[in-house]
């Protein structure tokens, strides 16, 4: 199974909306809860970093028996120096993302606490790509 | 213990979700960081928070939270009630501060989750 989502940049009032989505995708074809839980709070705080620095991005989401596996493409300022970003503590948020509850340098960290595999890549000036795979059964 | 008591002890008002006053409470988790919120893996988890926007409800509905307090006199809007009522949440505004409203659940036999 394939879905896209389109996140929009510096919209907080739809930040989540993929994910919320994907939650009740997970839910009906009765996956465990605890995977999902895992699945989504990854895919939120993902969520979440593109709203809080990218001008937009989207997401691909691919689910077949064995995983799920998802690509979170953005165009946006990009990471210069991936390992400090992974840090936790380290964050480059604006107040904004703040007054929201995030940036406070645990969304990575977190995204990594809840996928078995995860990669970022990253050019400064164009954008960033996650792509994150949690396995079904572990 | 019951929401419901919990509502009385705290002299709080439920603004939505009514029908899960008596659904029992067992673990508090406080704080107003979302990413915080979204590292705790218990189940059934109620939660106090000073942060009172859209992002909480979402929060909460990724980590299968349930219930919610905003303390500090923090209000829920229209928008962040909607979004409750669609995950069937319920949303309880304490005018506590957040210290006090966490020293009288835990006085009254709630837990921490750490």
């Amino acid at each position: 199974m394939h879905f896209e989502f389109n996140v929009e940049g510096g919209n907080f009032s739809k930040a989540g909306t993929a994910s919320s989505q994907l939650k009740k995708i997970l839910k009906q074809l009765n996956v465990d809860p605890k995977v999902i839980k895992r699945v989504v709070v990854a895919l939120y705080e993902a969520e979440v970093n593109i709203v809080a620095h990218a001008f937009n991005g989207i997401i691909y989401i691919d689910i077949d028996t064995e995983k799920i596996e998802i690509k979170l493409i953005d165009e946006g300022p990009g990471i210069a120096d991936i390992e400090l970003a992974m840090q936790q503590g380290y964050s480059t948020a604006s107040p904004e993302v703040r007054e929201m509850g995030f940036g406070a340098g645990m969304g990575l960290p977190n995204i990594k606490n809840n996928t078995d595999e995860l990669k970022v890549t990253s050019e400064v000036g164009k954008g960033t790509t996650v792509e994150m795979i949690t396995y079904l059964s572990s | 213990m019951k929401l419901r008591e919990v509502v009385k002890l705290l002299n709080a008002k439920v603004v939505s979700g009514e029908a899960l006053l008596d659904s029992e409470v067992e673990y508090v988790f406080a704080s107003d960081l979302m990413s915080d919120v979204l590292t705790i893996e218990t189940d059934n988890l109620l939660l106090i928070t000073g942060l009172a926007n859209l992002q909480t409800i979402r929060t909460a509905e990724m980590s299968d939270i349930s219930k919610i307090i905003f303390a500090r006199k923090k209000k829920a809007t229209d928008e962040m009630i909607r979004l409750a009522a669609e995950n069937d949440m319920i949303l309880i505004e304490c005018d506590y501060s957040m210290f006090k409203t966490s020293g009288i659940l835990f006085q009254s036999g709630l837990k921490p989750v750490y």
